[in-house]
């Protein structure tokens, strides 16, 4: 598909327009429908899309593989890292109120930060998953 | 102390994507080995704060139980963790050596990584008193137990896993519709506040609906009788370690959880009147009477283990089925005693598939002699399973005769000494094989000249699998330790 004029220009115009969805859904998840989920997926299509217009070695460049392991497990590492942090300053785990100096904001902050790792981990993961599936050759 | 529980899950939570970061082979296993030694520290240290019938409570990000996830732990969930991170030492020590020479170089961090999160998956469903969450922990410790077993040397390891995967699945998605049912009658997912509330909904056909899916579901994952297609194949070609592990815990887990269902979230009353003992009764009789002759049918050791594993599942259906508080302390006794035995025969397995690059009996011919301490450890074991006395096999058997004479039930009783006879029958089999046929040639494949690891069994190994085979002894003879948490476990269930 790299020849076809259409499909190269309308990629090139899409694929910021989605990660940018996918970044405010990813903000709005505490007060609207949407989240790190949602989010990690719709943002995982725009580089579907690109590699799928552009050829599989054009998305490897754009993101190696190793970026994308190292971000699935920060993810999870930002999820603990939340629990931990609120556990450190004497709540319970994953006990947001205690992260700020009133409640609510700390449920803001901690909310923000995990739906933050929960997002590069989808994201990360499922662009791992095309990127095997499509791959003729075993690593 | 609260948040020491919350640490057996956080620690391998956290330490899971690291090791999956680290390229080094001796750092990842070092990692397993220090989590699974810390969750033990823990979970005996738990137990031994409940053991005398007080919780533990956690209130998990601080809300309040009915609409927050609660662990709520006493002597049964702290006997559990410490089977799940017991075994984990011992599968992480025997790993050392066995994985680098099953599994390809790149991808030992992230075995190391599925190997953690699966242990934080089953500690995970023993903790927590939240059925929702369990469900999420049980897709935690499937998931990564299906990786888990694809990475076995063969590649009939594919096959076993994406049938395993079929089928777990299958399983995850009738409890989870056994949960939803449940919620939609009760409003709730908290066990203990579904049991208070259970009079003001009992009358819906769904709630009963629901027990049957959640039944039938664990019992896919518990491999019991009919449902245990998926088990031998998973358990044979999957790596040595994985096989170790999962054989000890993932099933007794999920009987664990079964337990859980019946005794703690349904009045017992309620499932008495259903029939349900009778059925689970019979279910469990066949299976002790169907693994142990199909077991002796075997030619391959770990094919036979793995059906033998059906058999001793049986034994624990048998002891829940008989409702009463002996029968009920010989399943959970026998949940700490069949994981001893089976990893300890795992490990044995896996030390002659490591020397010998074989199971198959026929070609292990003789070996015994060449590795007499492998096979001592491994005879020991043996007897535990058929239930010598002395070794913690009798222990289970002995109580679970007990509580069917005291229910006059003598068909079961005559199904314990049948199923008793077969297992003389097929570990006799491995004995005679190991030790007292003639003597077969080897024939050893994939080593370069000169390389000498194959030569002696690695220390790491032998360690393991002798830890293995003194507790059989030990647990045996000083059986005060398990029968007091296994009683104490057995009475908070009851009186709830």
């Amino acid at each position: 598909m790299e020849n076809d004029l259409i499909l190269r220009v309308v990629t090139k115009w899409l694929s910021p327009i989605i990660i940018l969805f996918a970044l405010y859904v990813q903000f709005h998840g505490d007060y609207s429908p949407g989240g790190g989920f949602q989010a990690g997926v719709i943002f995982s299509s725009a580089i579907l899309l690109y590699s799928l217009t552009y050829g599989l070695d054009a998305a490897l460049k754009l993101i190696p593989e190793s970026a994308l392991r190292l971000g699935a497990s920060l993810g999870v590492l930002i999820y603990g890292g939340v629990g931990v942090t609120s556990m450190i300053l004497g709540g319970n785990f994953l006990d947001y109120s205690v992260l700020a100096s009133t409640p609510i904001a700390g449920q803001h902050i901690g909310i923000i930060v995990i739906e933050l790792g929960v997002g590069l981990t989808v994201a990360s993961v499922m662009v791992l998953l095309f990127f095997t599936f499509s791959r003729r050759v075993t690593p | 102390m609260e948040q020491l529980t919350i640490l057996l899950i956080v620690i391998p939570l956290m330490v899971a994507p690291i090791t999956a970061l680290i390229p080094s082979e001796k750092i990842t296993w070092f990692l397993t080995l220090a989590v699974c030694l810390i969750s033990f520290a823990i979970s005996s240290f738990i137990l031994y704060q409940v053991i005398d019938g007080t919780h533990v409570i956690y209130e998990l990000g601080g809300w309040r139980p009915p609409w927050g996830i609660e662990y709520k732990i006493d002597s049964l969930n702290a006997f559990v963790a410490l089977i799940v991170s017991g075994i984990g030492i011992l599968a992480s020590l025997f790993a050392y050596r066995s994985v680098p020479s099953e599994i390809d170089n790149k991808t030992i961090p992230l075995f190391y990584a599925a190997f953690q999160l699966c242990l934080l998956g089953l500690l995970g469903i023993a903790l927590t008193g939240d059925i929702f969450n369990l469900f999420v922990f049980l897709e935690i410790s499937s998931l990564s137990s299906y990786a888990l077993i694809s990475m076995g040397k063969h590649r009939k390891a594919l096959s076993a896993a994406f049938s395993y995967l079929i089928l777990g699945t299958i399983g995850a998605t009738f409890f989870l519709i056994g949960v939803g049912f449940l919620f939609a009658a009760s409003g709730s997912l908290n066990t203990a506040d579904i049991a208070n509330r259970f009079s003001s909904f009992e009358d819906m056909q769904l709630v009963e609906t629901a027990l049957i899916f959640m039944i039938m579901g664990i019992a896919l994952k518990a491999a019991i009788f009919p449902l245990h297609s998926w088990l031998p194949n998973a358990y044979v070609h999957a790596p040595s370690t994985v096989g170790i592990f999962l054989s000890a815990t993932a099933t007794k887990v999920s009987i664990y959880v079964l337990l859980r269902i019946l005794y703690d979230l349904y009045p017992i009353a309620y499932w008495v009147e259903m029939l349900l003992p009778q059925i689970m009764l019979s279910m469990g009789c066949v299976a002790v009477i169907y693994g142990s002759y199909r077991a002796c049918q075997q030619v391959e050791m770990k094919r036979l283990l793995a059906f033998s594993s059906i058999a001793q599942i049986g034994y624990m259906v048998i002891g829940f089925s008989l409702v009463s508080q002996l029968g009920l302390t010989a399943s959970i006794i026998h949940l700490f005693n069949h994981a001893l035995i089976k990893s300890t025969l795992f490990i044995g397995a896996g030390i002659l598939l490591y020397r010998a690059n074989t199971t198959e009996l026929s070609s292990l011919r003789g070996l015994g002699k060449e590795m007499p301490w492998t096979f001592a450890a491994i005879a020991l074991a043996g007897l535990s399973l058929i239930g010598v006395p002395g070794t913690v096999g009798f222990v289970t058997k002995w109580y679970l005769l007990e509580a069917a004479v005291e229910k006059g039930m003598w068909i079961v009783v005559i199904t314990i000494v049948v199923g008793s006879v077969l297992a003389i029958g097929y570990v006799w089999k491995i004995v005679d094989n190991l030790y007292f046929k003639s003597k077969e040639k080897l024939h050893i494949h994939d080593v370069s000249s000169g390389d000498s690891t194959i030569a002696r069994s690695p220390k790491t190994m032998t360690i393991a699998l002798w830890i293995g085979a003194i507790l059989c002894i030990f647990f045996g003879l000083n059986t005060e330790l398990s029968f007091q948490a296994a009683s104490s476990a057995a009475a908070a269930l009851l009186k709830a």
